[in-house]
């Protein structure tokens, strides 16, 4: 089937720079809020930096929570969108999608946001195909989602947290592989292939 | 491991690469998006524009750049100088930007720190300080350098991160491009005080200079501008250095 990829558009910023990364990949994809294209989608992508109960809101407005739960095809979360693919989140307490068996909780340690190229360990799965072990990737957030049995692939932040993970055909990264250099591109031309 | 960032900076005037020595004495080297996809494969870990160009076609001409930049450039980038309004900050968050740095403008209006934290969060709010010591106190300056206001360094740094700065850039008006280290006592002070991440900038020479300001001086980041340009230290040598000597980079 001929790959058609959707990046859902909701009001959280850093949806654009994930189209551009693709653009460099040669993939178009479609950024769009309208429940029938992402359903017709064979790949979805769910970006994202903000707030969590806003964006959680605007989503549930939207309908998009019941459109994206229901998704079978692959569907990749980035930052706040894999956080709000979780169970739950101390970010202005609220309660998220709960793909992910797992709750979404504050650094409370070292400087806040955690920002900057960390280091990825323990990686498992084809969104890793041909990414070695301590390869940098950049992150900004400060709320993180401890390790879990849906992690996929760790860093270490005054504790070890989530770098990403899989629920059957969910991923998601806490890091933004549109923003990680070639090994970001990488990680994003795997999920396109998945 | 969180890694030291290595950034470098690039002055923008009317859409070209152009660099002096401690704010003045422009020379053009080129175009934007080229010299940052270039620091990109050197290792670059970020990428601060500042534009200073100072007509009224600015911020149309910013908008496209900052556009041009996002399209091109696969690490994260920071946009400083065309920054007044909330609006601004708006428009080159739609453009692209990762995060915009404000300085004078937020001088003149400090709330406006707490209107773009609150409208798109910290994370994308670099505050940048410019200071120079005077009489006992580090007096901080707007205007590129240009005038003196009565604020002091360390007030005014508690003062922006309490309004909800994500980042401090905090150049030595005194260390700017003298290339004999950074302000690396300041630099430490201000980065024990507060819990959010401080770019050094201003005065580096030498990698021991990163070495000495990832160190004593405690930063978060190194930004550095003529040493990069003119090929006086490369990347990924300062970055084997830097590894060489145990401080946590990105090779």
């Amino acid at each position: 089937m001929e790959n058609n990829i959707v990046i859902i558009k909701y009001n959280a910023g850093n949806i654009r720079s994930v189209d551009f990364a693709l653009r460099r990949l040669g993939i178009s994809a479609e950024v769009t809020g309208d429940p029938d294209k992402i359903r017709a989608a064979s790949k979805v992508i769910f970006p994202g930096v903000g707030e969590a109960s806003s964006t959680m809101a605007h989503l549930r407005r939207q309908g998009l929570d019941i459109v994206i739960l229901n998704l079978t095809q692959p569907v990749l979360g980035i930052c706040l969108g894999m956080q709000l693919m979780c169970k739950y989140s101390e970010e202005g307490e609220t309660d998220c999608l709960g793909i992910f068996d797992t709750g979404v909780l504050k650094f409370t340690k070292g400087k806040v946001p955690h920002m900057g190229w960390n280091a990825l360990e323990g990686l498992s799965g084809g969104l890793f195909e041909k990414v070695n072990e301590g390869t940098y990737v950049y992150y900004v957030h400060s709320f993180f989602v401890p390790e879990n049995p849906h992690t996929i692939a760790s860093s270490f932040y005054s504790t070890r947290f989530s770098a990403a993970m899989q629920h059957d055909n969910f991923f998601a990264t806490q890091f933004h592989p549109e923003k990680s250099g070639s090994y970001g591109e990488l990680i994003l031309k795997n999920f396109i292939s998945l | 491991m969180l890694a030291k960032r290595i950034i470098p900076c690039l002055d923008v005037l009317d859409g070209k690469v152009v660099k002096g020595v401690n704010f003045i004495n422009l020379k053009e080297i080129g175009d934007p998006v080229d010299h940052g996809a270039w620091y990109s494969e050197q290792g670059a870990d970020e990428l601060v524009y500042l534009d200073i160009t100072a007509t009224h076609e600015k911020r149309k001409l910013l908008a496209g750049l900052v556009r041009r930049i996002a399209e091109n450039i696969n690490i994260p980038f920071t946009v400083g100088g065309g920054v007044n309004h909330l609006q601004d900050a708006e428009a080159l968050l739609s453009a692209g930007a990762d995060k915009i740095s404000v300085n004078s403008a937020v001088l003149m209006n400090p709330a406006l720190i707490d209107q773009i934290a609150k409208s798109f969060g910290s994370q994308f709010l670099v505050v940048a300080i410019d200071a120079k010591y005077a009489d006992g106190r580090w007096v901080v300056y707007r205007n590129g350098g240009r005038i003196a206001t009565d604020r002091e360094l360390f007030e005014w740094a508690s003062e922006v991160w309490m309004r909800g700065a994500g980042e401090i850039l905090f150049t030595s008006m005194d260390h700017d491009g003298v290339k004999t280290g950074y302000a690396c006592k300041e630099l430490a002070m201000i980065s024990d005080m507060l819990p959010i991440p401080v770019i050094a900038s201003g005065g580096a020479g030498t990698p021991e200079h990163f070495l000495e300001v990832f160190t004593k001086g405690k930063a978060d980041a190194a930004l550095a501008a003529s040493v990069f340009h003119y090929n006086e230290i490369s990347i990924p040598e300062l970055k084997n250095y830097l590894k060489n000597n145990n401080i946590t980079v990105r090779i």
